[in-house]
């Protein structure tokens, strides 16, 4: 999935990974990310910015999760998974809330990244679930994860309960599209400027004032 | 080219049979295995260090001198010794008596260990690991290369006028590898001393190490040890053989399935295309590690791990057997196609003594520069 906008020297392509832990096909998780994902590009298209966006749905790589908790390597397809989430110039990322907070499977997924891959990552909050009382554990639950890995979260996380997909504007009340979109622009704002897909990192850059003969204060 | 193996010391269940060895009955194993893998002709018989169950190694050095007294040719080595939680002066004495013991047929890998509680119980804290491994090494560097050591660093009590005893056999030290999974400081103090580097890619793809090698590799070379392909490079493996490729996958599966480290993940035909285990016929295995030069160029040491998971005495000397009579020859034969003459054999205690007399027959310019030096100042 791809979209076009006139090319701008200014800002060249943008990455955008969208990782969607859902576990049935379809789910409702799925069809959030790609509400998101699309609002994202949208915004980014009317700012001149071409994007390309990377859809990874966990499921496909659930056993690959596994065995990499038990090895301690990611096999082929994970590894291709899991640069493109950590590669991207921000991220959008979705999960159903299972007993009150993100599924372990999203969480598998996070425990297998770098802690570090992540730092001034863009991301955007998505969350599913059955009804709205689970909806602040966006707030309690994803918000602080992508906190402690030194990610920007934008302000604003969509949480989508069943009746949201059925729900017209009511007084007072923002619709999930309404929310799609104030979420999309916060964003597209930090993706358009981010570098992070251009970066080269050095696998084996040595801490500052490191010595191979004990330069931490040995003589 | 030195090929070996290394063990990692556990105690596991048979899972075929639910049979567990005793502690003594593991230790006495080991034993038996170190003297086969001599008798099979093998150059190396590496052990682990650990500190906690299901291990039994804790000991090295005790093994290995008993070991020293039963084995006439085999390398005597370890992998790895731990240089964070180890006092360095102990391991100097330790290691400079057991190459007395052996007339020389020692050397030595150090590693970080992995196993978090380690680090507390021998009153370190695991957050240092990198920096207890780096200094502790430049410590025992010293501790070998000069008679009176005079130190102070940031875990040790200092030393003033500090002799280790015995002084290394003729006045070498027994050749040291690191061994590394991921650190680039590691790789950095191998390269910088000249040491040797092991990658112990058994359990990781293979990707992985080529970086970390060639990283290596760039580094001696900078530092001036020789050019990057004189690098010493040692690797991992593990193997199951049987004449038929598919008698061994039936009979290592069961044993595949349940070991510790990768057991209840990764299917075995996936962990074997991922990693450098290999399991099938002798010919499918010397196969499989006659390529291991096309990705991490000519390279000194091979190990294989041959007795975890459980197996049977009787089964690893088995596999010692095909190892030793059909696999290493044909690989020896295979490495030795095409080796660049300038790329060294692995190290031994001899090896090191004739690099050492001609070094000092012929004194290198930077030796003359910095005698030069030593006459200038004591005008």
């Amino acid at each position: 999935m791809s979209s076009v906008a006139s090319q701008s020297p200014e800002f060249p392509t943008r990455r955008l990974a969208v990782v969607s832990s859902g576990l049935s096909q379809p789910s409702s998780t799925r069809l959030l990310a790609d509400r998101l994902a699309d609002a994202t590009v949208r915004r980014l298209e009317a700012e001149g910015v071409e994007t390309e966006v990377r859809l990874i749905e966990l499921r496909d790589v659930a056993q690959d999760i596994t065995n990499n908790l038990l090895t301690g390597f990611p096999s082929p397809r994970l590894a291709t998974a899991i640069e493109t989430v950590t590669e991207a110039d921000g991220l959008i990322m979705v999960t159903p809330i299972f007993t009150t907070s993100y599924s372990g499977l999203f969480k598998s997924f996070i425990d297998v990244l770098d802690p570090q891959s992540l730092t001034d990552m863009p991301v955007l909050l998505g969350a599913t679930g059955g009804t709205e009382r689970h909806s602040l554990a966006l707030d309690y639950a994803m918000r602080p994860l992508f906190s402690y890995l030194h990610a920007v979260a934008v302000p604003t996380s969509v949480y989508a309960a069943s009746s949201d997909w059925g729900s017209g504007a009511d007084a007072g009340q923002s619709t999930l599209p309404d929310r799609i979109e104030r979420a999309a622009g916060e964003l597209a704002a930090l993706v358009r400027v981010s570098e992070r897909s251009t970066r080269i990192v050095d696998p084996f850059a040595l801490p500052n004032g490191f010595s191979p003969v004990g330069g931490y204060g040995a003589q | 080219m030195q090929f070996g193996i290394f063990t990692v010391g556990d105690v596991t269940i048979d899972p075929t049979n639910g049979i567990e060895p005793t502690e003594h009955e593991r230790i006495k194993a080991m034993l038996t295995i170190a003297q086969k893998a001599e008798e099979v002709g093998l150059d190396v018989f590496a052990t682990g260090e650990h500190h906690n169950p299901p291990f039994v190694p804790s000991s090295p050095t005790t093994m290995l001198g008993y070991l020293a007294a039963k084995t006439e040719r085999i390398i005597l080595s370890t992998s790895t010794t731990l240089i964070t939680t180890n006092d360095p002066v102990k391991i100097a004495e330790d290691y400079a008596m057991l190459q007395h013991i052996a007339d020389g047929r020692v050397d030595l890998m150090m590693g970080r260990g992995n196993t978090g509680p380690v680090y507390p119980w021998f009153g370190k804290d695991i957050r240092e690991g990198i920096p207890l491994a780096i200094e502790n090494y430049a410590l025992l560097r010293r501790l070998w290369d000069e008679d009176v050591v005079n130190w102070q660093g940031k875990f040790r009590t200092p030393l003033q006028g500090f002799t280790s005893t015995p002084r290394p056999l003729d006045g070498v030290a027994p050749f040291v590898w690191h061994g590394s999974i991921r650190s680039p400081e590691i790789a950095e103090q191998a390269a910088y001393y000249g040491d040797g580097f092991f990658a112990n890619n058994i359990f990781w793809p293979k990707e992985h190490y080529m970086q970390l090698i060639g990283y290596y590799r760039q580094r001696f070379e900078h530092y001036g040890h020789g050019t990057a392909a004189e690098a010493i490079v040692g690797l991992g493996g593990q193997a199951f053989m049987r004449k038929n490729s598919q008698d061994a996958v039936n009979e290592f599966r069961p044993y595949f399935d349940n070991a510790p480290v990768y057991g209840h993940g990764p299917s075995l035909e996936d962990f074997t295309a991922q990693t450098p285990l290999a399991v099938g016929s002798p010919q499918q295995v010397i196969d499989r590690y006659a390529s291991m030069r096309d990705s991490f160029g000519d390279y000194q040491r091979q190990l294989f791990l041959m007795d975890h998971a459980g197996l049977p005495l009787k089964i690893v000397l088995e596999q010692l057997d095909i190892l030793g009579e059909e696999v290493v020859p044909a690989l020896r034969k295979e490495f030795a196609k095409n080796r660049p003459a300038n790329v060294p054999d692995g190290p031994t205690h001899a090896s090191l003594l004739a690099a050492r007399s001609a070094q000092q027959s012929a004194p290198s310019e930077i030796q003359e520069n910095a005698q030069a030096n030593v006459a200038g100042g004591a005008k």
